[in-house]
């Protein structure tokens, strides 16, 4: 085993978790004031309506599938009744259902990004470093689905799957994923990196889906209490010594 | 019962005068940042005209407020919390940039570079946003005093049914009049109801409506929830925006800065005590033209001994009862009835009140010569170029009575206090005529014709004591930065070791943050 497969298929993995983790903490405590969807649909709203439901949907069935692709064992699925040819090809039906709903939405949303001048000058240095990252996964996992899974069939439930759970096991055999066709490495690289730069991002809003919304009381009252007055007075004190 | 207190406003139509001195120190104090250049938490509109943002009040399209459902049960016109979550990743009531409009500059430096030559220079217009030249076509006050009105007021959405045929646009019969708007911090707020993330509240003490810039997360439900359109998006932070009442003004006893300006003495600042359990049940009134006397049925004698005994057992202090006592809104709205609330139909018991414009109606009398005589002038307020059908389309959801009987109201004062000042006694018939004595005639003429400073304001300060640290705060605590509004008190918590706020005006500027550190 090399030392780039080392670096690629142990190092990187921890790091970029490392920095997710830890970039969330440090985002929670001192982001909330950037915490946002940073939605453009005031700007420009007709281009906005198909292509953000097909992307975020797409997004989220995507989601599912890697669930039950690469975090359910193989043979999880087989106790249940679900035998490979069959998981083969929901895999490929919903898989290239969902990516071409993101691969869509995703075209869709960056065209306006680019030739919408109002929402071209609102793209912040994050977007930069973040859509370009996104083209790499979504491509990638396009390719994946396509060439990897439906022609080449290439076995990723044992291989990919296993490699990728190691990681959290502590357990993390580089040599599975080494073996592994380039558009699975290409996606699995892109997609470290993306988790890494997630917590600095703009993407933290996907941890914000208000589920709470369905239960809490339509209106809300807060108090102005005398503590929260008197913390405010006593940093601003602190502040004046300091 | 459960006591509880909230600042509103009224503003006296008969007296203002289109001056938009309101907006302007409004934005100076408050939306002069990147994000917020179309934002106006206060601005002035011109009826008959479509407002702003264009047609704001047509609920058809933007769906905002509350209505009943087939069971006479409330729910949020535009669906309720399933749909809202469906309608997430786009919402369909959302106005776009060009409902309110694009905010521009001037190209400033053209002038000051222009070197000799034959022509007059030209700054031209060009877009905040994306800084490129703009041709403009519309804006905040674009009908401004009836500005295209013949084109473009037919579209008002007030001019509905027996408005729609009386209300005359050629130039020489027209009429209208100024509507200073800012949020209505509603008892039953839509945005509050409608916001996914709980950012919204409506504050304990006082009522005002806030948007927690820590907890929004952009998902713009507000906007479309609230029917008067004063929750805006701040396009540069991806958070929403909207007025505050001047809040850290109020908690000093100062009154909000659209009030402290108001060059025509038009507004008033005070308290109202509500039952706030009954407020679902007053919002839920079957017929809209009954709204406007289920909120008056809200709101509580402050004189009444058992009224007072339980505001002190829910927690409302001494001075506050003072002040509800001294409040110009409770005699304006409910002893006089001369005010009105704005668009009850939405059913968010808005309250900011409006006592309807008079003016017009009795310049059309006495410009041909006759007295005061009330007997000219009641038969006048049927007869208004702006019927009153439109005024109560305006204020009461419909109902003519209330518009009527404040109107004739106003016409009675000033025909009373004209006898007065002509050194006759008025008659008490007169003020009979409309259901009031003398004394309630003379005490109501004081509060809106000499308005002095301290009767039109009664503020009573915030009740942490520590708050009146808040006054020290003033000049230290600007909004200019982009990512305010009011964020003194976030910025000295989150003190940034790296020695500057953890984002600019870029999320990720990990270039930026090593830079600094590099410095240290």
């Amino acid at each position: 085993m090399s030392r780039v497969d080392l670096f690629l298929w142990v190092a990187l993995p921890y790091l970029c978790v490392a920095v997710f983790v830890v970039g969330h903490v440090w985002r929670h405590r001192r982001g909330q004031l950037t915490w946002t969807t940073r939605s453009t649909q005031l700007l420009e709203s007709r281009l906005l309506r198909i292509g953000s439901p097909l992307f975020h949907l797409g997004i989220l069935a995507a989601v599912g599938g890697h669930v039950l692709g690469i975090l359910v064992p193989r043979g999880w699925t087989e106790a249940i009744g679900i035998q490979e040819h069959a998981y083969h090809w929901i895999a490929i039906v919903a898989g290239v259902a969902a990516g071409t709903a993101i691969v869509l939405g995703l075209a869709i949303l960056l065209y306006r990004r680019v030739a919408v001048p109002r929402v071209r000058h609102t793209t912040t240095r994050s977007d930069l470093v973040v859509l370009p990252l996104l083209v790499l996964v979504i491509g990638g996992g396009m390719l994946v689905t396509v060439w990897g899974t439906a022609i080449d069939e290439y076995p990723y439930r044992t291989t990919v799957s296993p490699w990728f759970r190691g990681i959290f096991g502590f357990a993390p055999e580089a040599d599975l994923m080494a073996g592994a066709p380039f558009v699975f490495q290409l996606h699995a690289v892109s997609s470290w990196l993306l988790f890494a730069v997630w917590p600095f991002s703009r993407l933290v809003h996907a941890w914000s889906f208000p589920l709470g919304y369905l239960r809490r009381s339509h209106i809300l009252y807060r108090s102005r209490t005398p503590r929260a007055a008197l913390a405010r007075n006593r940093a601003l004190d602190g502040r004046r010594r300091g | 019962m459960h006591v509880k207190a909230q600042m509103s406003m009224v503003m006296n139509l008969d007296k203002c005068i289109g001056c938009h001195t309101c907006s302007v120190t409004c934005k100076n104090v408050w939306t002069n940042r990147a994000g917020a250049e179309y934002m106006w938490f206060n601005d002035v509109e011109t009826k008959p005209g479509i407002g702003y943002p264009k047609r704001w009040e047509d609920q058809e399209r933007w769906r905002g407020g509350w209505e009943l459902d087939r069971r006479g049960r409330l729910r949020l016109r535009a669906g309720g919390r399933l749909r809202k979550l469906a309608t997430l990743f786009a919402n369909p009531d959302l106005p776009e940039l060009d409902d309110y409009y694009e905010p521009w500059t001037y190209d400033y430096e053209t002038l000051t570079r222009a070197g000799p030559s034959q022509h007059q220079p030209v700054a031209r217009p060009e877009s905040q946003i994306t800084g490129r030249p703009l041709e403009l076509a519309w804006g905040p006050n674009w009908e401004d005093d009836l500005a295209g009105a013949p084109e473009r007021a037919g579209a008002d959405p007030n001019l509905r049914g027996a408005a729609e045929e009386a209300v005359r646009l050629e130039y020489e019969r027209a009429f209208m009049f100024y509507l200073p708007r800012i949020c209505e911090h509603c008892l039953n707020p839509s945005c509050v109801a409608s916001c996914p993330s709980g950012a919204m509240y409506k504050r304990e003490e006082d009522g005002i409506v806030l948007v927690d810039q820590e907890a929004c997360r952009g998902w713009r439900m507000c906007v479309s929830g609230c029917p008067y359109k004063k929750v805006y998006f701040n396009w540069h932070t991806g958070k929403a925006e909207k007025c505050t009442l001047c809040y850290p003004r109020l908690e000093v006893g100062l009154p909000t800065v659209c009030s402290e300006t108001c060059v025509g003495r038009i507004r008033y600042l005070g308290l109202v005590l509500y039952d706030a359990d009954r407020v679902e049940a007053a919002a839920s009134t079957p017929d809209e033209r009954d709204l406007l006397e289920a909120q008056l049925g809200l709101f509580l004698d402050p004189f009444d001994d058992e009224v007072q005994a339980l505001a002190r057992r829910d927690g409302i202090p001494e001075d506050w009862l003072e002040a509800a006592r001294r409040s110009p809104v409770y005699p304006l709205a409910v002893r006089y009835r001369v005010a009105l609330p704005l668009h009850p139909e939405y059913r968010t018991l808005p309250m900011v009140w409006y006592v309807p414009p008079l003016s017009p109606v009795l310049s059309m009398v006495e410009g041909e010569g006759s007295g005061a005589d009330p007997d000219d002038v009641f038969p006048a307020i049927d007869e208004l170029r702006i019927p009153v059908s439109y005024l109560a389309n305006l204020l009461t959801g419909g109902a003519e009575e209330p518009v009527r009987v404040a109107l004739k109201r106003l016409a009675a004062m000033r025909a009373h206090t004209r006898e007065r000042n002509l050194g006759s006694e008025p008659d008490p018939a007169l003020a009979a005529s409309v259901g009031m004595d003398a004394g309630e005639i003379d005490a109501m003429f004081r509060l809106l014709a000499v308005a002095k400073y301290d009767e039109r304001y009664v503020i009573p300060q915030a009740h942490a004591e520590v708050a009146g640290r808040l006054a020290e705060q003033q000049g230290s605590c600007g909004l200019e930065f982009p990512g305010g509004p009011g964020s003194c008190g976030v910025q000295a918590r989150r003190a940034d070791p790296l020695g500057a706020a953890p984002f600019g005006d870029d999320e990720i500027d990990l270039v930026g943050l090593l830079e600094r550190r590099g410095g240290r």
